[in-house]
């Protein structure tokens, strides 16, 4: 599948050759926080018309130092200057002007209004004061087929699936024609289809000299597209480099200091008897057709069973279902033998002994407002109880011992669990479920947005889980990743198993292929949305 | 054994320091506690009876009414709803105790009227005013409507029928017969216990066993949890409508109880009484620094809020402030309230920053 792995074309990289010109220059930038220094002493150079690489783990400094360019924070010592002119950029708006956008990792788009209204939002197009609309869907289509995309600009935001909202996302910065523009994990909710989309414009705006400041953690994608590369770890540059000369272990070997080959182990397990049968699980979607189509496997005591598939393949869903937050889901579903009654409620099932890591952590794992401790004893507080009353010394040891045994990183288990970095909340939503003393550990995207080495502990975790003989379902939408990790991987496409692959047998080809399957994906990577006509 | 050393030291280092932030934060925390104390200062330099014993029973035992309605208010306010029904509530079971009393249960079809014992009446009402609650809340867990929709019903439909129960007309003079058992209605409202009315034993039970309930039990974690992300909670296998439906009942509940002691302090029962009580409530429970958003509060905040109001509202009245400005004063002093609170979570916020960069 030679579309996979696109070609750079040779134009670009002749071109590094000459001296690249440095359009945005940010000189030896110090942030202090109250307490803390994020950054110190940085120098980080923007190349015009390259792809500017910034890799780092979560809490090196990267999001700091975008925040500083733009406009967003300032910086304690250091200077910006753009065309060798020192700027002060003292608010988005001020950085935009100056030609400098960033496109945010999480989505910012006000999900109720229009993809047009998105797009030109705080910019509108107005003639004598009042909404060009007709000009404003005019740009925003162009916008769109740009990006080979066939969103109706009139369709709301809440109505597209996360990866068609990304590239609203994208149409909106372009539409403020920036001469920089900050990208920030662009790619984690989109298709690989749709990343190649993503790609192709990326070249198009270098052609035009735009600067493109690249922020991303999957590292393989980063060879592909970036010319240039630099690395944080704790607030320090550690490495600048020409992406040609670089490799994926020596960028891992830069941003966690140690040797890559150690990220993920998997051991070889023995595993027990049939933990899980599901027979015919089928969940309607809404509007017709099946969110989830007649799916039957099963999974075995000390088994991690990975999954993976597109965006919306249904892989979040079959968890959901079994984790019982989908009611009106129909089938067969057997625990150590004992069926499980279908209809049953969320609490129902943790008692059974499913649990769910959900994908999305803010949203559905924590409970903001409540410490550390209070959000990981939430799902198994009957545990702690005198009578009726929760004994504290009890819930203390609870945690304390789950905080040794995953190695959460916290001063105090009362601390607000928003201080904690986006590795260590996960960690804690992972503690919470353990506490249930679940049978079977549903993971929806656990290393989602976590940075290397927290991945790699909870890789581990999951290792120490499975020999444990918990059953360890698995979705993930890196590859490296799943195939890494895996006992048996699952390919779910369109709601629909269509590839089962044991560890010795998966390889990447195999699970692209299989998770296209139904898609009518042509091998020019054209998109795959089903609303399509 | 190891570890909790090890925590223990952390936290005797962060004693032993004393910063800037951390006084800032400690009177931003205490900042209800620190109003009421100021309240109390500024009205006793100007009307020195003020502070005299028999005043402060008095007031606490204004304070009582709007308090125990607080409670509840706390713990529907906590998982990030609002409840605007008391009140209502309050003059539908002043009215429906009143009508047991005067009435007693007419049962034409056999020729009866039953009169209820006085502990048979309370026990009816309180059942009836928690029942109402599990109403509201059945509404909005099961219909998904939104708490100020449902309870903004409820808060016509129980003022309705406590008007419908007589007419408009109030239930005067209830002393009960004793032919029938049902006297010693009054002694709810007027009786003490060392010198110290009823009510503010009440107030201070229902304190306490909020506290503890709040503090100490599963159900007390679920309330905040389900203020501060419900979908997570419910993720975690907390029972949502659940939780919800006894949070109504227990605000239900609360009002019910005031109903009584409203109408034995007065020995009659008004359609009209409680009117407005909801917004006193509300007021009270903001100013004890529980986030209307849920997931954030306490009861002990919610007592020094109802004191504040209270006090300020009977000092203002003792000063002979007229009743126009006490209202803007009550409602500047709301509001202000609030501020400090966005200003405390924001400081909060940058210091978990702080905490979290300090951790890497």
């Amino acid at each position: 599948m030679p579309e996979m792995t696109p070609v750079l074309d040779p134009g670009p990289d002749a071109a590094l050759h000459e001296r690249d010109e440095i359009i945005l220059s940010a000189q030896n930038i110090t942030k202090v926080f109250p307490g803390t220094v994020a950054l110190e002493d940085v120098t980080f150079n923007v190349y015009k018309g390259k792809v500017n690489v910034l890799i780092g783990e979560n809490g090196a400094g990267k999001s700091t130092l975008m925040k500083i360019l733009a406009g967003v924070e300032r910086p304690t010592h250091g200077k910006i200057l753009l065309d060798r002119r020192e700027i002060h950029p003292h608010s988005p708006l001020d950085a935009n002007r100056l030609g400098i956008g960033i496109i945010y990792q999480e989505l910012n788009l006000c999900l109720n209004l229009s993809v047009v209204d998105n797009i030109f939002l705080a910019r509108e197009i107005t003639r004598n004061g009042l909404l060009a609309q007709r000009s404003q869907k005019q740009r925003a289509r162009e916008l769109i087929t740009r990006l080979e995309q066939k969103i109706d600009p009139d369709v709301k935001v809440s109505d597209l699936r996360i990866g068609e909202q990304q590239i609203v996302e994208i149409a909106k910065a372009l539409a403020q024609d920036v001469r920089i523009l900050i990208m920030d994990e662009p790619t984690s909710a989109l298709s690989v289809a749709e990343v190649e989309v993503l790609f192709r414009v990326i070249r198009e705006l270098k052609s035009h000299g735009v600067a493109i400041i690249y922020i991303s953690h999957k590292l393989e994608e980063l060879l592909q597209i970036g010319d240039h590369i630099t690395i944080l770890r704790d607030g320090h540059k550690v490495a600048e480099e020409e992406a040609k000369n670089v490799k994926v272990s020596w960028m891992i070997e830069k941003m966690v200091g140690r040797n890559p080959a150690t990220l993920f182990i998997r051991k070889e397990r023995l595993l027990g008897d049939v933990l899980l049968k599901v027979e015919d699980l089928t969940l309607p979607r809404l509007g017709g057709g099946y969110a989830l189509d007649h799916i039957s496997f099963e999974l075995r005591q000390g088994e991690i069973l990975g999954f993976y598939g597109l965006m919306g393949a249904g892989r979040s869903d079959l968890v959901d279902c079994l984790a019982g937050a989908r009611p009106q889901a129909t089938g067969k579903i057997w625990l150590m033998g004992t069926p499980v009654a279908t209809a049953q409620s969320i609490a129902d099932r943790i008692w059974c002994g499913f649990v769910l890591i959900p994908e999305d952590r803010q949203q559905f794992g924590l409970v903001q407002p409540l410490s550390v401790m209070d959000n990981m004893l939430l799902a198994s507080l009957q545990n702690y109880l005198r009578g009726v009353f929760l004994v504290r010394k009890q819930e203390n040891a609870a945690a304390e011992q789950q905080i040794r045994e995953l190695s959460i990183r916290v001063a105090n288990p009362r601390q607000p669990i928003t201080a904690l970095s986006g590795g260590n909340q996960q960690k804690v939503v992972v503690a919470k479920g353990l506490l249930t003393h679940p049978k079977v550990l549903l993971l929806d995207e656990p290393t989602r947005g976590i940075d290397v080495g927290a991945k790699s502990e909870i890789s581990e975790i999951m290792s120490k889980l499975a020999a444990q003989k918990y059953g360890v379902i698995f979705i993930s939408s890196e590859l490296k990743e799943i195939l890494a990790m895996s006992d048996r991987i699952l390919v779910m496409s369109k709601g629909a198993i269509t590839g089962e692959f044991p560890h010795q047998e998966a390889t990447e080809e195999k699970l692209v292929a299989a998770s296209a399957i139904g898609h009518g994906l042509s091998t020019n990577g054209d998109n795959h949305h089903g609303t399509r006509n | 054994m190891e570890h909790e050393t090890n925590i223990n030291s952390i936290q005797l280092k962060k004693r032993r320091s004393i910063t800037k932030t951390d006084v800032q934060q400690f009177l931003l925390r205490g900042r209800a506690f620190i109003a009421l104390i100021l309240v109390m200062i500024v009205f006793s330099s100007m009307t020195p009876q003020f502070l005299a014993t028999e005043n402060l029973v008095i007031m606490s035992k204004h304070v009582a009414l709007n308090a125990l309605l607080a409670i509840g208010m706390t713990f529907v306010i906590l998982t990030g709803g609002i409840d605007l029904s008391v009140g209502s509530i309050v003059g539908m079971i002043a009215m429906i105790s009143g009508g047991l009393i005067n009435q007693g249960i007419n049962l034409p079809q056999w020729g009866i009227i039953i009169y209820p014992h006085t502990w048979m009446i309370i026990l009816i009402s309180l059942v009836l005013g928690a029942l109402t609650g599990a109403l509201t809340g059945f509404v909005i867990t099961r219909f998904n409507v939104a708490p100020f929709i449902a309870t903004l019903g409820m808060y016509y439909v129980a003022r309705g029928v406590a008007g419908l129960r007589n007419d408009g007309y109030t239930f005067p003079n209830l002393v009960g017969r004793p032919e029938y058992g049902n006297t010693g209605f009054g002694v709810l409202g007027a009786g003490t216990f060392l010198g110290i009315n009823y009510t503010i034993w009440l107030m201070a039970l229902f304190m306490v066993v909020a506290y503890i309930v709040i503090t100490r039990t599963p159900f007390g974690r679920h309330v905040y949890a389900i203020g501060g992300n419900e979908r997570a909670a419910e993720l975690s296998g907390v029972r949502v409508a659940r939780t919800k439906i006894i949070v109504y009942s227990i605000s239900g509940f609360c009002s019910a109880l005031v109903g009584l002691i409203w109408a034995s302090q007065l020995l009659s029962a008004h359609p009209a009484s409680g009117e407005a009580a909801e917004l006193t409530a509300i007021a009270a429970v903001v100013l004890g620094g529980t986030s209307l958003a849920g997931g954030r509060g306490s009861i002990g905040g919610t007592l020094i809020g109802a004191f504040v109001i209270g006090f300020l509202n009977d000092g203002l009245v003792m000063m002979g402030v007229s009743s126009f400005w006490q209202r803007v004063i009550k409602g500047a002093v709301i509001v202000l309230a609030v501020i400090v609170d966005q200003v405390q979570a924001r400081m909060q916020e940058q210091i978990a920053l702080q905490k979290q960069q300090e951790i890497k």
